[in-house]
């Protein structure tokens, strides 16, 4: 088992930056169009994170164009170029799957000062 | 040079790949195995090398093995398995194997000995669908017609039905080396290899090309 542990430690990121759900995050997503990389920022809630080591995934929801998008990372994932913390939110449940119910003022997360 | 190798399952994990998609592999711990004989057309009639695999203890062999073992110096293993080969002249006996004959990349066939459910129904063993659970059905989970009546008055042979399901060696064709990884004799292969953890599988070039 020691050895399936440190493979998957190898591949752990070590700059992670510490974020909760609830918070506002812009994440950086490598993104190939044919032969050109380029980096892609998707901006939301982090609504749930899930499951522990090379596993821990984390699901950001955003509004575009009046419908709601989620999108699922792998936390460690070599295609996310980095995460942005950009505001922290209070919350009260560890998934905040209640938003999916809300639209607009009622949807909004109060901010951790 | 054939690739052949005797290794032990550790267990399932997921790696990213080089495109950064993560990729359900089973690592298996391969070699280091010693040919412990080479026969060849000429004495045996037929070109295989035999392998040794596994520590154990020297009082755990015996003596006709210790002999076998002795007469090349070799040291003792725990299993032997032999693998037919093209052309039994590349291999010399004492000679080591190790996982650097893989590479990133090579399709593989993996055998081992599948996990054993013990005696199981036709639903379990042979996927078939079961009957109503209730309105007054009587037919759950059974065997259901064996067959036609008076002609042919048998049961073919074949007919699928009830006994021992797993435990048997099970052989999967095709599989990818995902990552050589040669200072800790390690194989990640993708996908699910037969066998509990700590199992033993032996590992070839696959036959599919």
């Amino acid at each position: 088992m020691n050895i399936l542990r440190e493979i998957e430690r190898e591949q752990l990121k070590q700059d992670v930056p510490v974020f909760n759900v609830g918070d506002t995050v812009k994440v950086h997503v490598k993104v190939v169009e044919g032969k050109r990389e380029r980096i892609q920022i998707f901006e939301g809630v982090v609504l749930k994170r899930q499951n522990g080591g090379i596993r821990e995934t984390f699901t950001v929801r955003k509004i575009s164009s009046g419908v709601g998008v989620e999108r699922t990372f792998p936390l460690h994932s070599p295609r996310i170029d980095k995460i942005e913390v950009t505001r922290k939110g209070k919350i009260r449940r560890a998934k905040l799957f209640y938003l999916r119910d809300r639209i607009g003022k009622a949807a909004k997360i109060k901010e951790r000062m | 040079m054939e690739k052949v190798i005797i290794g032990k399952k550790l267990g399932m994990t997921q790696i990213f790949n080089e495109e950064g998609k993560l990729v359900p592999v089973t690592v298996v711990e391969a070699g280091p195995c010693k040919v412990v004989q080479v026969k060849n057309e000429v004495t045996d009639g037929y070109n295989s090398i035999q392998l040794g695999y596994g520590k154990v203890k020297e009082k755990k062999v015996t003596k006709p093995l210790k002999g076998h073992f002795d007469k090349n110096e070799i040291e003792y293993t725990k299993m032997l398995k032999e693998f037919r080969v093209a052309d039994a002249g590349e291999f010399a006996v004492g000679q080591d194997i190790t996982v650097s004959v893989f590479e990133n990349g090579d399709q593989i066939d993996i055998s081992g000995i599948s996990k054993g459910k013990g005696f199981a129904g036709v639903i379990k063993r042979h996927n078939q669908t079961r009957g109503p659970m209730s309105h007054g059905s009587k037919y759950h989970r059974g065997v259901g017609s064996l067959g036609a009546s008076s002609s042919p008055s048998r049961v073919f042979k074949g007919k699928k039905l009830p006994g021992q399901m797993g435990n048997v060696n099970v052989t999967v064709q095709n599989l990818q080396i995902v990552k050589v990884d040669a200072d800790r004799n390690l194989l990640l292969i993708k996908g699910a290899v037969p066998g509990i953890r700590g199992s033993v599988v032996t590992i070839k070039a696959t036959v599919k090309k």
